[in-house]
C-alpha cells in the first residue's frame, strides 16, 4: 500500500498522541512525587501479537520504551486468557522488568469485538515493601528482601478490581494511601487511552491504522539501517565499570563488543563479569533495551517503533550478571547497571566514530531514599530523589551541567514540593564547583546538594555509581570527578564504605546526608582549550587557579 | 474633540505596523514602517504620522511588542544580579535536570543572570512559611550593593518558598531598593506567587532582564504621544491576549513575553469566527520569525508556561504560539555537506535582504520570491532604492546554484521548496504532534510574509482552504484593537477543601473582583461592560498539580465545589478519589473590560465590477513561468472569483495564488482560497 505520506505523519503521531494522553493523565493524577513531578512514568500501545512497541508517550521514560516491549510479550506467553475490560498487574523483574518499583499495568485493547492492541503503562511507586523503605536496598542477597514481587495477576477482572488482589498489594507496602492513588492514576490513564484509541480508529479505519503501523516500522528500520552504514566496518570495544555490588566490594566490568557490517550491528557482552551478589544484577530484558537507548542517543532522529530495534542484534549475555535470574536482587539494574551499558556503547562508538559522539556523561541516578516517621503531620512516608550530573564534552562545545540521566528525560523534583511533603530541608543545592573532566572542551558539572532531617527519625539509603571510577573522557580529555556521599550524625561524619552505595543509616532531627554527583568528561586534549573560556571559568568560581593550571598546564587569572 | 480612533501598534523584528480604526464613522487606515532596533518608539510615532489619525482624537493605544521575547532569544537583555538564599545561587544554572532533546547528549545552556552576578545571603522559610533562619538584612545591603559596583542594572530577590510566607522577600526588596540605582528590582513572589522555586526564580529572571528594556522604551513611547497630545494612557498587550497598562508591563515586563503574536491569534480567533471558519492554524510570517497557533472552535490555545528558550520557563500564562527562526529575511546557505539551509539566521531589516538594497548581500527567502517574480521590485514596503533584480539574481546563481549546479531561477525554487517543507514542520508540531489533523482546519495566513507562502503550504499539509484577512500585515495591530483589558489575581489558600469558610472565600473573590474594577475604570479606556470569572485551583492532598476549574461567587460553597470537583475529575481523568482529603490551593479571578466589538466588515472592499489587472508578468510555479496577472487587493469586489495563477499585491503583503487554487473575497474582504488538488 503506498501511503500519502500526510495520512501517515497524521496516524504516526495520532498514535504517538494517544500515549501522551495517558503519560499526561498519569502524570496530573499521581500521588508519588516521582511520577507527578519527576515524570517516573512511561505508556505505550503495543501489538496484540508480537507484543512489539507501536508508539510511546513523548515523556515517558526511555528506557521503558524497550522494556515494556519485552514485558508484554512474556505476559502474551504466559496469560492467554485475558479478555476485554481485563487490567494484569506485574513489578517482576525476571518478566521484561526492571526493578521491583517499576510497577506495570497491561489492558488488551478491543476495537469493534476483537483484540486490537494492548495498552500499558509503567509507574515508579515510591514503595513496594522490603527492607529498605523506597527499595532501593544495596545490600539485599535475594529478591524478596528488596520488595513484593507481583507476578503477571489480573487486577481488574472484565472491569471489576479483584478486592482480594488490592488488598494483598496494599498489606504489604509502605503508606498504602498513596500507593492506592498511584494505582487509579496508572488505571486512569489506561482508559483514557483506551477512548481516544477509539476515537482514532473510528476517524481513519482500523485496516488503513494497521497498514500505517507496518509502513511506519519498516521507514523506522530504514533510517535506523541508513545511520548505521555511516559507521565505519569493524569491531569496536568498550568496558565500563560499575563500583561494586553493594556487598562485595569489587569492581564490576561490562565488556561490550560491538561489530559493525555494513547496515548490521551487533553487540556481545562476552567476558563481563559474573552474576553478583548484591543488587547489581540487571536483567537481560534490561540490558537489551539499554543498548536501544544509547543507539537512539546517537541517532536520535529516528522515530521510535519496533522497526528501528531491528538492524540492532544483541546476543544473551549468559553467564553475566547482566542476565538476573531468579532469586538475585537487582535494585540497582533499572537506574545504574542499565547506564553503564549505555556508557560502554558510547565508548565503543567513539572508538569507531570519536569525532560524531560525546565523551561519557555523569551516569548515575544518584537513587537516594529517605524513609520514615513525620510526628508532626502523624504520617509514614517514603522521600525518594533522584539527581543530574554533568555531560560529557562534545565536538561542538562543553558538556551540559546538572543534566539528565542518560535512561531518562524525569526532571528532578522541585526543592519545594520535597519540603511541602517530607520532614527535610535541603540546606544547600548547588553546581559542584571543579567535578568537570578537564578537556578542549571541558564536561559539564555535577551537583553537590545537602539535605538535613528537621524531626522524628527516618533511615536512609544510596544506590549510586560512578564512586570509584570517574566518566571518561574521549579524544584525550580527562575523566569527570567521582561521586561522593557523606553522612553526618551526631556531629559524626562518615562516607559509606562502597563509596556510591549504603542503607540502613538511621537519622535523627540534625542530622545530614551530602551528595556530590560526578561531572562529564572531557572532549579533546585540555591543553588545546581556549584560554578566554579558561579565564571565564575562574570568573565563575567554576574551578579554581590553582586547578586551572594543575587541568589546563598554564597559570590564568580571573581578569 | 471626542476622541473616537482606536490604535493597534505590533512591533515586530523586522516591521512595525499600524492599524486606526474609528469605530463610530467606519474610516480606517493602516501603515507599516521599518521597526527602529535602536529606539522601537522612532518608528511607532512614524508610523503613527503615516495613519494621520490625530492623537487628540485617540481613544485607546494598544501595543504589542516581541521586544522582551527577542531579548531573551538573543541573550541582549539587561544584565541583572539576583539575591538568593543562602545555598541556591546556582538554581538558574542547574534547573531542573534536564537537557534541551530527549534523544542526543548534546546540546549547550548559559544562564540568563551568570554566576558571578548571582549571590547569596542567609535567610530561611520553611514549606509552610515559618521562619527558619532570620534574613541577614547586613548581608541583603552588601549583597545589593556589590551587584550594582559588578554593573547590574536589575535586581532579583528570589527566596525559597516565598509563596508561602514573602515577609523575607519584602524586606530584602526595601533594603534593596534604598541602595539600588533605579526602580528595577524585581521579587519573586509579586511576579508568580506559586510553589516550584526553578520556574518561579526563572520567571522573575526574565521580568528583570527584561524590564529595563520594556520600561525605556514604554516611557520614550508614552512620552512622544503626551508630548504631541495623546489624551489617553497608553497599553501594552500581554502574552495572554489581554491588555494592561504601559505602567503595569514595564513592572510585570514577563506578562509581555509573546504579547505581540497574542495578538496575531486572537484576531486570527475572530477574523475566523465571523468569516465561519472556527477551526483554524495561524501562521504568522513576517521578516524573521514565523509564529504557529491552533485554534480550535474559535479558542486559541493556552499554555501555563512556556520556554522562552531552552531552559528558561516563564511561567504565566499565555496563547499557545510555536516560534521558529524563519522569515522573508531568513538567509539560504549551502552548508559544507552540501545541503541547502534556510534560516535560522535572519538578514533582519537591517541590512535586510539584498532586494532592499541596505548592504544586504546574502540571498534570503524574500529574494528567491522577488526573483520568481511573485513579489513586485517596484513596490515593496519601506524601501527607497530597491537593487535591480538582475543583480539579485546574479547573488543567487552565485552563492546557491553554483554550488548545487542550478541556474538562478532553479535556485530560487530550491530555496522556496526548503523554506515551505520547514513552515509545514511547524504547523505539523501544533497540529498533528498533538492528535489534531491540519486538513479538518484552514489556515490563517497573516504577516508580511505569510500570503505569499500559504496556497503551497497548505497544499504540502493537506489543508483545503487558506484565508487571508483583509490586512494579514496588520493583523497583530488589529489584535491590539480587539483586545479586553484583562487583569488577574491569585490568592493562595492551601487547606482543606471542607474546613474552608465559603463566606471568607466569597470575600476574597469579591475583593479581587473590586480590585479589577477599579484598575480597569483608572486605565481610561471606553469599554462596553466588565466580564469577572472566579476559579479555584484544587487537589487531593498528597498530589503536587492542581486542577482548575470555575466556581460561582457570592455563594461559594464547599460541599457544592466538592462535588462538582469529583465530577469534573471524573469526566476529565475517568478516577475517582473520593475518599481522600481535597486541598483548595489557590483562589483566582479574571476581570475583563470587554471593549467595543469592531465588526470586521468595515474592511468590506468597496469596489464593484470586475477587476482589470494592473499588469501581467511571468511567475515561476515548479520550475514553469506562467503569464500571471497581478491585481490590486483593493480592486477586487465583494463576492469576486479568480483562478490561479494569479498575484494579488496590497500595501503590507503579497499573495500569491497558486495554478489549480481558486480564490473568492468573503462578505468582510477577507481572501478566501480553496487550494485545489493539482496546486
Amino acid at each position: 500500500m503506498s501511503f500519502d505520506p500526510v495520512l501517515l505523519a497524521v496516524i504516526q503521531n495520532g498514535l504517538r498522541q494517544v500515549a501522551s494522553e495517558m503519560d499526561l493523565v498519569h502524570e496530573k493524577t499521581s500521588f508519588s512525587p516521582v511520577i507527578s513531578e519527576g515524570l517516573d512514568r512511561a505508556n505505550g500501545i503495543y501489538h496484540k501479537d508480537t507484543g512489539e512497541v507501536i508508539a510511546q508517550g513523548e515523556t515517558g521514560l526511555p528506557s521503558f520504551i524497550g522494556v515494556m516491549q519485552f514485558s508484554t510479550q512474556h505476559i502474551i506467553r504466559l496469560r492467554k486468557d485475558l479478555e476485554d475490560g481485563d487490567v494484569i498487574l506485574v513489578n517482576d523483574p525476571y518478566l521484561g522488568g526492571t526493578h521491583l518499583m517499576d510497577v506495570r499495568m497491561l489492558a488488551p485493547f478491543h476495537y469493534a469485538g476483537k483484540l486490537w492492541c494492548y495498552l500499558s503503562n509503567t509507574g515508579h511507586w515510591s514503595d513496594t515493601g522490603g527492607m529498605v523503605p523506597g527499595g532501593f536496598t544495596s545490600t539485599a542477597t535475594e529478591i524478596q528482601q528488596e520488595g513484593l514481587r507481583i507476578p503477571p495477576v489480573k487486577l481488574v477482572r472484565r472491569g471489576e478490581i479483584d478486592a482480594d488482589i488490592l488488598a494483598m498489594v496494599l498489606g504489604n507496602i509502605r503508606v498504602p494511601e498513596e500507593r492506592l492513588g498511584d494505582l487509579r492514576a496508572q488505571l486512569g490513564a489506561l482508559k483514557v487511552g483506551a477512548r481516544r484509541l477509539t476515537e482514532l480508529l473510528d476517524r481513519y479505519g482500523a485496516d488503513v491504522v494497521e497498514a500505517a503501523i507496518e509502513e511506519l516500522k519498516a521507514r523506522s528500520e530504514r533510517l535506523m539501517r541508513a545511520h548505521i552504514a555511516t559507521i565505519p566496518d569493524g569491531v569496536f570495544e568498550g568496558t565500563s565499570y560499575c563500583d561494586s555490588d553493594g556487598v562485595v566490594f569489587e569492581k564490576l566490568a561490562i565488556k561490550l563488543r560491538m561489530e559493525v557490517r555494513g547496515d548490521d550491528i551487533s553487540f556481545a557482552f562476552t567476558g563481563s563479569s559474573p552474576p553478583c551478589k548484591g543488587p547489581m544484577n540487571c536483567p537481560a530484558d534490561l540490558a537489551t533495551s539499554a543498548i536501544y537507548v544509547a543507539m537512539k542517543h546517537v541517532f536520535p532522529d529516528v522515530p521510535i517503533n519496533a522497526g528501528c530495534f531491528t538492524p540492532i542484534r544483541v546476543t544473551p549475555p549468559r553467564g553475566t550478571f547482566l542476565d538476573a535470574q531468579y532469586p538475585r536482587p537487582c535494585a540497582g539494574a533499572a537506574a545504574e547497571v542499565c547506564q553503564r551499558v549505555m556508557e560502554a556503547v558510547f565508548i565503543a562508538v567513539g572508538q569507531a566514530m570519536p569525532e560524531r559522539v560525546f565523551a561519557a556523561p555523569f551516569g548515575t541516578s544518584g537513587n537516594f531514599s529517605l524513609g520514615g516517621y513525620d510526628p508532626v503531620e502523624d504520617r509514614r512516608y517514603i522521600m525518594y530523589m533522584f539527581s543530574g550530573g554533568g555531560y560529557g564534552g562534545w565536538p561542538e562545545g562543553d558538556g551540559l551541567t546538572n543534566g539528565c540521566s542518560t535512561l531518562s528525560i524525569a526532571k528532578t523534583q522541585p526543592i519545594e514540593i520535597l519540603e511541602q511533603h517530607f520532614p527535610v530541608i535541603y540546606e544547600e543545592y548547588a553546581l559542584r564547583e571543579g567535578s568537570a573532566g578537564p578537556g578542549e572542551h571541558r564536561g559539564g558539572f555535577g551537583l553537590n546538594y545537602r539535605v538535613k532531617l528537621l524531626r522524628g527519625e527516618a533511615r536512609a539509603s544510596f544506590v549510586m555509581d560512578h564512586g570509584v571510577t570517574g566518566p571518561p573522557g574521549l579524544l584525550g580529555g580527562a575523566p569527570g570527578g567521582m561521586l561522593a556521599i557523606e553522612v553526618g550524625q551526631h556531629g559524626t561524619v562518615s562516607l559509606p564504605p562502597h563509596v556510591s552505595k549504603g542503607e540502613g543509616y538511621v537519622l535523627e532531627p540534625g542530622d545530614w546526608v551530602q551528595v556530590r554527583t560526578p561531572g562529564g568528561g572531557g572532549y579533546g586534549e585540555p591543553a588545546a582549550r581556549d584560554p578566554a573560556l579558561i579565564a571565564r571559568d575562574i570568573r565563575r568560581g567554576y574551578i579554581t587557579p590553582e586547578e586551572a593550571e594543575a587541568d589546563y598546564g598554564r597559570r590564568i587569572a580571573a581578569e | 474633540m471626542t476622541p473616537t480612533w482606536q490604535i493597534g501598534v505590533d512591533v515586530g523584528g523586522t516591521f512595525t505596523d499600524i492599524l486606526a480604526v474609528d469605530p463610530s464613522t467606519g474610516a480606517w487606515r493602516v501603515a507599516k514602517v521599518p521597526s527602529t532596533p535602536d529606539d522601537q518608539s522612532r518608528g511607532v510615532i512614524e508610523g503613527l504620522a503615516r495613519v494621520d489619525a490625530p492623537l487628540a482624537g485617540i481613544a485607546g493605544f494598544v501595543h504589542g511588542t516581541t521586544v522582551g521575547t527577542n531579548a531573551v532569544l538573543e541573550r541582549k537583555g539587561t544584565r541583572c544580579g539576583l539575591i538568593t538564599t543562602m545555598g541556591f545561587r546556582d538554581m538558574l544554572e542547574l534547573g531542573r535536570r534536564t537537557r534541551p532533546n530527549a534523544y542526543g547528549m548534546t546540546g549547550s545552556f548559559e544562564a540568563i543572570i551568570p554566576r558571578e552576578m548571582r549571590l547569596e545571603v542567609p535567610e530561611r522559610m520553611g514549606a509552610a512559611g515559618q521562619v527558619l533562619v532570620p534574613l541577614d538584612e547586613d548581608a541583603v545591603r552588601r549583597a545589593a550593593l556589590a551587584l550594582a559596583e559588578a554593573g547590574a542594572e536589575a535586581l532579583v530577590i528570589h527566596f525559597l518558598h516565598a509563596y508561602a510566607n514573602p515577609a523575607h522577600e519584602l524586606r530584602a526588596a526595601e533594603i534593596a531598593r534604598a541602595v539600588w540605582p533605579n526602580h528595577y528590582v524585581t521579587i519573586g513572589h509579586d511576579i508568580l506567587r506559586e510553589v516550584r522555586e526553578f520556574e518561579r526564580g526563572s520567571t522573575a529572571a526574565v521580568n528583570a532582564y527584561i524590564q529595563p528594556l520594556m520600561a525605556r522604551y514604554l516611557s520614550r513611547l508614552s512620552d512622544a504621544l503626551a508630548r504631541q497630545g495623546m489624551p489617553r494612557t497608553l497599553l501594552v498587550m500581554q502574552g495572554n491576549a489581554g491588555t494592561m497598562t504601559a505602567r503595569g508591563a514595564s513592572e510585570h515586563a514577563a506578562q509581555t513575553v509573546m504579547s505581540g503574536p497574542a495578538a496575531g491569534a486572537l484576531a486570527a480567533a475572530r477574523i475566523g469566527i465571523e468569516a465561519g471558519m472556527r477551526n483554524i492554524i495561524g501562521c504568522d510570517m513576517g521578516g524573521t520569525s514565523f509564529d504557529v497557533t491552533l485554534i480550535k472552535d474559535g479558542q486559541p490555545a493556552i499554555s501555563a508556561e512556556k520556554d522562552v528558550a531552552y531552559g528558561v520557563p516563564v511561567r504565566v500564562p499565555m496563547i499557545d504560539i510555536h516560534t521558529i527562526g524563519a522569515g522573508g529575511g531568513s538567509i539560504a546557505r549551502v552548508n559544507e555537506a552540501g545541503i541547502l539551509q534556510v534560516g535560522p539566521q535572519s538578514a533582519g531589516s537591517r541590512p535586510g535582504p539584498i532586494c532592499y538594497g541596505r548592504g544586504g548581500t546574502e540571498p534570503t527567502v524574500t529574494d528567491a520570491n522577488l526573483v520568481l517574480g511573485r513579489l513586485d521590485p517596484g513596490s515593496m514596503p519601506g524601501v527607497e532604492s530597491p537593487v535591480p533584480v538582475e543583480q539579485v539574481k546574479a547573488a543567487i546563481r552565485e552563492k546557491i546554484g553554483s554550488k548545487l549546479g542550478l541556474d538562478a531561477i532553479a535556485a530560487a525554487s530550491a530555496i522556496i521548496a526548503v523554506a515551505t517543507n520547514h513552515l509545514a514542520s511547524a504547523i505539523r508540531l501544533v497540529s498533528i504532534e498533538r492528535g489534531e489533523d491540519p486538513r479538518d482546519y484552514a489556515l490563517f495566513a497573516f504577516g508580511g510574509a505569510g500570503p505569499l507562502h500559504a496556497t503551497a503550504l497548505a497544499a504540502e499539509l493537506g489543508v483545503p482552504q487558506v484565508l487571508v484577512p483583509r490586512f494579514p500585515g496588520a493583523t497583530s495591530a488589529l489584535g491590539c484593537i480587539l483586545a479586553d483589558l484583562r487583569h488577574d489575581y491569585v490568592r493562595t489558600i492551601g487547606r482543606p477543601l471542607l474546613e474552608v469558610e465559603g463566606a471568607a472565600m466569597d470575600a476574597i473573590l469579591a475583593e479581587h473582583a473590586a480590585e479589577g474594577r477599579r484598575q480597569i475604570e483608572a486605565e481610561g479606556v471606553p469599554i462596553e461592560g466588565i466580564v469577572v470569572v472566579h476559579e479555584a485551583d484544587l487537589l487531593f492532598r498528597g498530589q503536587s498539580h492542581v486542577f482548575r476549574m470555575p466556581v460561582a461567587s457570592p455563594g461559594f460553597d464547599p460541599a457544592v465545589v466538592l462535588r462538582d470537583f469529583a465530577a469534573r475529575y471524573k469526566a476529565r481523568f475517568d478516577i475517582e478519589l473520593g475518599e481522600m482529603r481535597s486541598i483548595i490551593a489557590n483562589l483566582r479571578t479574571t476581570v475583563l473590560g470587554t471593549r467595543r466589538k469592531v465588526p470586521m466588515a468595515l474592511f468590506a472592499p468597496e469596489a464593484s465590477g470586475t477587476p482589470v489587472p494592473r499588469a501581467r508578468r511571468p511567475v515561476h510555479f515548479r520550475g514553469v513561468a506562467h503569464d500571471t496577472p497581478i491585481y490590486r487587493r483593493e480592486a477586487l469586489p465583494v463576492g469576486f472569483e479568480l483562478p490561479g495563477p494569479a498575484i494579488i499585491e496590497q500595501m503590507d503583503a503579497t499573495t500569491v495564488l497558486d495554478p489549480g487554487a481558486m480564490l473568492r473575497v468573503d462578505a468582510a474582504g477577507n481572501l478566501i482560497i480553496a487550494v485545489g488538488v493539482s496546486a
